[in-house]
């Protein structure tokens, strides 16, 4: 279901059909995606990329890739109609590889190794032309693979994820990240997963259909959406389900039983 | 509108007693704990800076919030925050908790000269330090005599993640033993800590005010609201526990709506029984009986009971046709036997003799 250009997904994260006189709706919020091994949700944050590009001139992405080389994403981009390779020379996207990272062990203070990736997303902001520092997103794909490589330290990873999300409070920028939830729902630490669930401005938990696979319906889509002024706390809470497809060249969204 | 509980917090503390503690204790399937936080935190700074409260000044320690929401929050609500007679100070622990921002510089903790109402603190994991820290700072607003203020820790949850239970508690123990200390209030979420964690807190507190959903879950499990047919995503219920003086526990429970405007309290509304009797499943059929239908229901003659009043009664036991049998009579009898020489049928109704025994199974004198 189109409307001016706009999906369900567009709609549900409140982003508006005029652009030029509506701010930037993931500004100073933080999204989280929560998936699952049935079902992975890293389309949303490719789709998030590329409204992230396409709806606004003056945007930079700063990407930190804990799961998949930088070809990864390009790749998939590049299906979705978005060239990375041309953003990145444009100083609009930044790509922190940490596909190697390992926080240092015993006998090192573990939090440094996170404090220094959080001192390469401030630098990272700084290097950024002031054209582009109006609206600026940190992606992080995912929470889990950056517990790997904080050593299974989920108290550095939430202390990190604090700092990433002083800068939407301090700055006005977005922060969006995936997390695997079937990896923390059932464990010894539920708690851990809750604990980004209360930061999080945005949730977005994508599923499998309960009834199982099917050709033409791919997943379900949860979007809550937390209104807040900030001041006083959350003044509304909007859900949205729905249906999406996952195609070649784009993803279908549409509302349950509306599929023909 | 938590008026007692405001008024608790305001009054502050007797002498040689501790001070009124207040945990507000929320959980994901009712988010609401840092709206009931805001609205107490402004009702008290009003009564501080109308001179109607114990406390002359409040310290708030910052932990899930920037300092910038709070002043913004105060001033939209009305409250001087910049007056000449300073009674708010904020202790910064959420832009910096760990001193990540500032590692080139390893400067700790900051008394920012521009700023007279803010101060970072950088050590978060330090409790000792903390408590040091804000009856340094409560002093600095309400002098060195008898004067007192109150404390505010936006997330006791975030500073029990930084430290543990124990320090937490003993830091809470310890404002409400401090002499100059009126009052004290912080904001819990219930399902981040394992349940001796949250009765620690508890028993340290004088006042818990629960903040539940409107409706209970059936699992009861910390899950967002992600039922989207939920019709009061915005609406719950406030359970207040209060420890008295002597003892006594006192429980009230309030509605509480949120909305732009902020949060706004109603007593429990007496159409729970309706939103009670809205959450038995629908079904196709009636499950009760009405009082007309028991009256019926005990009037249904069963077949085999003794009836006809001693006239001779026409059973039709299926192997002739009817007006065969209607020449025939089989006289029956029940409750006693008589040697008649022909078949009989003898019924006993067994649920006259005794009560329905709920615990009993029917099946048990089953033999398979």
């Amino acid at each position: 279901m189109e409307h001016q250009g706009l999906n369900l997904m567009d709609q549900a994260l409140g982003f508006h059909s005029n652009v030029t006189q509506q701010p930037w709706p993931l500004c100073g919020r933080f999204v989280l995606v929560e998936d699952c091994v049935d079902t992975s949700g890293a389309f949303v944050l490719h789709h998030i990329l590329k409204r992230s590009f396409t709806s606004r001139p003056s945007s930079a992405v700063i990407f930190l890739a804990f799961a998949h080389p930088i070809n990864h994403y390009d790749r998939v981009l590049r299906k979705l109609g978005c060239n990375l390779s041309s953003q990145r020379d444009n100083g609009r996207f930044f790509f922190l590889d940490m596909l190697m990272l390992q926080c240092p062990v015993e006998g090192k203070p573990k939090h440094d190794g996170l404090a220094t990736v959080f001192e390469k997303i401030e630098r990272a902001i700084s290097e950024l032309h002031p054209e582009n520092k109006k609206f600026v997103t940190v992606v992080i794909d995912d929470i889990s693979c950056l517990e790997v490589a904080a050593n299974g330290s989920s108290n550095d990873v939430l202390d990190f994820l604090h700092y990433c999300y002083t800068l939407t409070s301090e700055n006005g920028y977005a922060l969006v990240a995936l997390n695997h939830q079937d990896i923390y729902s059932d464990g010894e630490r539920p708690a851990f997963m809750l604990e980004i669930e209360y930061l999080a401005d945005i949730l977005v938990k994508v599923d499998p259909l309960a009834t199982g696979l099917a050709k033409d319906v791919h997943g379900q889509v949860m979007v809550l959406n937390k209104e807040t002024q900030k001041q006083q706390g959350i003044s509304s809470i909007k859900v949205q389900n729905f249906h999406f497809k996952i195609k070649e060249n784009n993803i279908e969204y549409f509302y349950a039983g509306t599929r023909t | 509108m938590a008026e007692s509980v405001c008024r608790s917090l305001r009054d502050g503390v007797l002498e040689g007693e501790l001070a009124p503690a207040l945990t507000i204790k929320d959980s994901l399937s009712s988010p609401f704990g840092f709206n009931v936080f805001s609205h107490i935190l402004v009702q008290l700074s009003s009564h501080i800076v109308a001179g109607k409260s114990q406390s002359r000044g409040m310290v708030i320690v910052s932990l899930s919030r920037s300092p910038s929401s709070y002043t913004g929050l105060l001033k939209m609500n009305g409250v001087d925050v910049e007056s000449s007679k300073k009674w708010i100070h904020i202790l910064d622990c959420y832009t910096d908790p760990l001193g990540w921002k500032d590692k080139t510089r390893k400067s700790g903790d900051i008394m920012d000269p521009s700023n007279q109402i803010l101060s970072s603190y950088k050590t978060v994991k330090d409790v000792n330090k903390l408590f040091s820290v804000i009856c340094d700072l409560g002093r600095g607003l309400v002098g060195e005599n008898k004067s007192r203020f109150c404390v505010a820790i936006d997330s006791l949850s975030e500073l029990m993640r930084h430290s543990s239970m124990q320090p937490v508690a003993s830091l809470l123990s310890n404002l409400r033993s401090h002499d100059q200390i009126s009052s004290i209030f912080g904001l819990l979420h219930s399902d981040l800590h394992e349940e001796r964690a949250l009765a620690a807190v508890e028993y340290t507190s004088s006042i818990v005010a629960s903040v539940d959903p409107f409706h209970h879950s059936v699992d009861g499990q910390g899950s967002y609201i992600r039922n989207s047919s939920e019709p009061n995503l915005t609406k719950g219920k406030l359970n207040i526990r209060s420890k008295r003086r002597n003892g006594r526990v006192r429980v009230t429970c309030e509605e509480f709506k949120v909305g732009p405007s902020g949060i706004s309290f109603a007593p429990v509304s007496a159409v729970d029984g309706a939103a009670v009797a809205g959450l038995i499943p629908k079904v196709q059929f009636n499950l009760q009986l009405s009082e007309k239908e028991l009256v019926d229901r005990s009037r249904v003659v069963l077949p085999f009971e003794h009836q006809g009043n001693g006239k001779p009664i026409q059973i039709y036991d299926g192997r002739r046709s009817l007006e065969e049998s209607n020449n025939e009579t089989t006289p029956i009898s029940g409750g006693k036997k008589e040697d008649s020489g022909r078949g009989e049928i003898i019924y006993f109704r067994d649920s006259d003799d005794e009560m329905p025994d709920s615990d009993e199974d029917p099946d048990d004198d089953l033999d398979i």
